[in-house]
C-alpha cells in the first residue's frame, strides 16, 4: 500500500516540476514576437485621462504634431455617391486625404491607380502614400463606405511612436491569422509603412499579384506581408474594452443592443470615442456628421488635453 | 505486475499535477482579467453620470419641465418604453396619457383612442395636469411617442422668458390660424400662465372643440386666449423644434417641389446644414432605432478635443 502511495506522490512531484520547467521556458522563448507581444490577443487602448493630465504643456504640443493623419481613400466610379459623400464630409478632418481610385472618373478627382486588382491598387496606394506622406506619421485606409472620426482616431495613437511598427483596427481571425478588416479601416504608423516597402521588394513572402489559385482578399494580403515584417495587428478598443472600429452601421448596432440589451442599449451597443462605422448611406452619413460634431445638450462640457479646430471648407460640422 | 502497477500510479500522479496546475493557471488568468475589466468599467460609468447630473441640477431649479407624452396602449412596447429609455426620465415629471391606467404607468384620460380623438386627448391631459400638477413645474411639453426631446437644450431655450408671461414655443405653421400654430409632432410648450389661460378657455366657453387636429385646435384656442407665439430659433435663426427626422432636413436637395411640412413653414425654411440647431431641442417620427441612435448621438459619440464652430457663450 504504502509504496503504491509513494509511487503516485512520486508522479505528482515530477509533473509539478515539468510544469514549472515548461512555464519559465514560455517566458524567455521570444519566437518571431518582438518585445511586449508576449500574449495571444492583442487590444490597443487610448492613453488614460490621468496620464494625459501629467504630461507638459510642451509634451502636449509635440504630441498634437505627431498625430497628423494622412487618409488613403480607395474608391471606384461604382462608389460614386459615397465617393462624394466621404470627400465632402469626414475625410476633411484628415490632415491630408488623398482619393486612389482604379480608373478616373470626371466627377471627382484622384490619383488614377488604373488598376483593377484590389491587391495590386492597395500596394501602389500605400507606396504612393509613403512617397508622399511629408512628414505625416500616421496614415489611415478606408473605402468610401467606411465613415470615420479621425479626432478620435488621433485620440487612440496620441501617446503611441509611430517610429515603432503598428497595425490598428477591428482584428480578426483567419486560421493562425490574425488581420484588420478593410471595411472598418486600418491605421498604419510611419514605421509599418516603412516595413511594408521593405517587403514589397520580395515577391515570394509578398507577390505583387496574387497567385492565381490562392486568392487571399488584400486585408489578409496586407496581414501576411506585415507579419513577414514583424508587424502584428491589435484591436482598437476603449478603456472599457468596447470595439472603436466597427464594420456595421451605427442603426445596425442599435438594433442588436434592442434585441441583445434592451435595458442598457446605448451603454451595451458602441463607444463614446468610437472612430469607425461602415455600410452608411450617404443620408444617413450626413446625419452621422450632424450628431458627431454639432448636435449635444447645452451645458455638458468636456476637458479634454488637446484642441483639434474644425477644417476650412465644410459646413456639417 | 507489481512493477506494472508501480508505473502506472507514477504516470497517474505526473498526469494528475500537470491537469492541476494548467487548471489553476486557468482560472487565475480568467478571474484577475475579468475582476479588473470590471472594476474599471464601474468607475468610469460613475464618472459620467455624475459630470451630467451637476449640468441638470443646475438647470432644473430654474427651470422646471413637465413632459407629457401623447400615447395609446398598443404603442407602450414598441414605442412608448423607448421614450421612458431616453429622454422621458430627463424631465423634471414625466407622464404618458392614454385612454387606460396602465402599470406602464399610464395615465387613463376619459376619451377612446383614435386619431379623430386627438384634441380630445390633448384637452383632457392639459386638464388633468393643470388639476394636479400645476405647481410642479413652470413649463408644460407635449409630445408625440415618436418625438425625441432634448431637454437641456429645451430648458436653455426658455431661460430667457418668465413661465408668468403667456408663451407657447415650438415649430411654427402658417396655415390655418391668423397667428399661425405650433406643430404637434415636433412637441410644444406651453408656459404656466398659457396652461391657465387654456383651462380657463375651455371653462368658460371660449375655446372649445374646433377641429378633430389637435395643433390646430391649440392654436386656435391660445389665439383666442392671447397667448403670444414664440421664436425658439438660436442665435443664427436655425430652428430647435423638427416636425420630421434630421436626414430629411440636413441632406442637400436637388431643386424639386417642396413637402408639405416646409411650406406650412412661418420663417422662411432652409435646407442643408443650416436647417437644424445644434442645440436642436426636438425631431419626429422617430422609430425605436432612431430613437437610441439619437440618444447616442446627443449624449454619448462625441469628437476628442474638437472645438465645436457653434459657440454662444463665446459671442457675447
Amino acid at each position: 500500500m504504502m509504496s503504491e502511495g509513494s509511487s503516485f506522490m512520486k508522479g505528482m512531484i515530477f509533473g509539478g516540476i515539468f510544469c514549472l520547467i515548461m512555464s519559465f521556458f514560455e517566458t524567455f522563448n521570444p519566437g518571431t514576437h518582438s518585445e511586449g507581444h508576449n500574449h495571444l490577443h492583442h487590444h490597443l487602448k487610448p492613453v488614460s485621462k490621468d496620464e494625459l493630465q501629467k504630461l507638459s504643456e510642451s509634451q502636449m504640443s509635440e504630441f498634437a504634431m505627431q498625430v497628423r493623419v494622412y487618409c488613403l481613400i480607395m474608391v471606384t466610379p461604382k462608389l460614386l455617391v459615397h465617393w462624394a459623400t466621404a470627400n465632402d464630409t469626414w475625410s476633411k478632418h484628415c490632415d491630408k486625404s488623398v482619393f486612389y481610385t482604379s480608373e478616373a472618373s470626371k466627377a471627382l478627382d484622384a490619383v488614377d491607380l488604373q488598376e483593377q486588382d484590389e491587391w495590386t491598387r492597395l500596394r501602389k496606394a500605400i507606396q504612393h502614400a509613403y512617397e508622399n506622406a511629408g512628414d505625416l506619421h500616421w496614415f489611415f485606409i478606408a473605402r468610401p463606405t467606411t465613415f470615420a472620426i479621425i479626432e478620435n482616431l488621433k485620440y487612440l495613437v496620441l501617446d503611441k511612436d509611430p517610429s515603432q511598427p503598428f497595425y490598428i483596427g477591428h482584428t480578426e481571425k483567419s486560421g493562425e491569422l490574425d488581420y484588420v478588416e478593410y471595411d472598418s479601416g486600418i491605421v498604419l504608423s510611419y514605421e509599418a509603412m516603412r516595413r511594408l516597402m521593405e517587403v514589397f521588394k520580395d515577391e515570394d513572402k509578398c507577390p505583387e499579384r496574387g497567385r492565381a489559385l490562392w486568392k487571399m482578399s488584400e486585408e489578409k494580403q496586407l496581414a501576411t506581408c506585415l507579419k513577414y515584417s514583424g508587424v502584428f495587428a491589435e484591436n482598437g478598443e476603449d478603456a472599457q474594452g468596447k470595439g472603436l472600429f466597427n464594420k456595421k452601421s451605427v442603426s445596425s448596432l442599435i438594433s442588436d443592443s434592442i434585441s441583445q440589451n434592451p435595458g442598457d442599449v446605448v451603454e451595451a451597443c458602441c463607444s463614446d470615442m468610437a472612430i469607425t462605422f461602415a455600410g452608411m448611406s450617404p443620408s444617413q452619413i450626413q446625419v452621422l456628421m450632424y450628431g458627431v460634431y454639432r448636435l449635444r445638450p447645452y451645458g455638458h462640457d468636456f476637458h479634454d488635453s488637446l484642441t483639434f479646430l474644425p477644417p476650412k471648407d465644410s459646413d456639417n460640422d | 505486475m507489481r512493477r506494472f502497477k508501480q508505473n502506472f500510479l507514477f504516470l497517474s500522479g505526473v498526469a494528475v499535477s500537470i491537469f492541476l496546475t494548467i487548471t489553476y493557471s486557468h482560472v487565475q488568468k480568467t478571474r484577475t482579467s475579468s475582476f479588473v475589466r470590471i472594476a474599471r468599467n464601474i468607475s468610469t460609468v460613475k464618472h459620467t453620470v455624475a459630470q451630467n447630473r451637476n449640468a441638470t441640477l443646475d438647470s432644473s431649479q430654474k427651470v422646471r419641465v413637465l413632459c407629457w407624452v401623447m400615447t395609446q396602449p398598443q404603442n407602450l412596447q414598441s414605442r412608448t418604453q423607448h421614450v421612458h429609455a431616453t429622454w422621458g426620465k430627463r424631465c423634471d415629471t414625466i407622464l404618458y396619457m392614454t385612454s387606460k391606467n396602465t402599470d406602464f404607468p399610464t395615465i387613463g384620460l376619459n376619451v377612446s383612442e383614435g386619431r379623430n380623438q386627438l384634441y380630445w386627448k390633448t384637452i383632457r391631459a392639459f386638464q388633468y395636469i393643470h388639476k394636479h400638477h400645476l405647481d410642479d413645474a413652470d413649463w408644460f411639453l407635449k409630445a408625440d411617442d415618436d418625438t425625441f426631446v432634448v431637454i437641456e437644450n429645451l430648458r436653455h431655450s426658455l431661460s430667457k422668458h418668465s413661465s408668468e408671461d403667456p408663451l407657447y414655443f415650438g415649430r411654427r405653421f402658417r396655415p390655418f390660424v391668423a397667428q399661425g400654430y405650433m406643430s404637434g409632432g415636433a412637441g410644444y410648450v406651453l408656459s404656466k400662465e398659457a396652461l391657465r389661460r387654456f383651462v380657463k378657455g375651455f371653462a368658460d366657453g371660449l375655446c372649445t372643440h374646433t377641429t378633430e387636429l389637435e395643433d390646430v385646435g391649440m392654436g386656435q384656442c391660445m389665439e383666442k386666449m392671447k397667448v403670444e407665439m414664440g421664436d425658439s430659433r438660436d442665435v443664427f435663426g436655425r430652428q430647435v423644434f423638427h416636425p420630421y427626422p434630421p436626414g430629411n432636413y440636413l441632406v442637400r436637395q436637388l431643386r424639386r417641389q417642396r413637402p408639405w411640412y416646409l411650406i406650412y413653414d412661418h420663417y422662411t425654411p432652409v435646407e442643408g446644414p443650416g436647417c437644424c440647431s445644434d442645440f436642436a431641442i426636438s425631431f419626429h417620427y422617430i422609430n425605436a432605432v432612431e430613437m437610441h441612435t439619437l440618444e447616442y448621438y446627443t449624449y454619448h459619440l462625441r469628437p476628442y478635443g474638437y472645438k465645436y464652430r457653434f459657440n454662444p457663450d463665446e459671442l457675447k
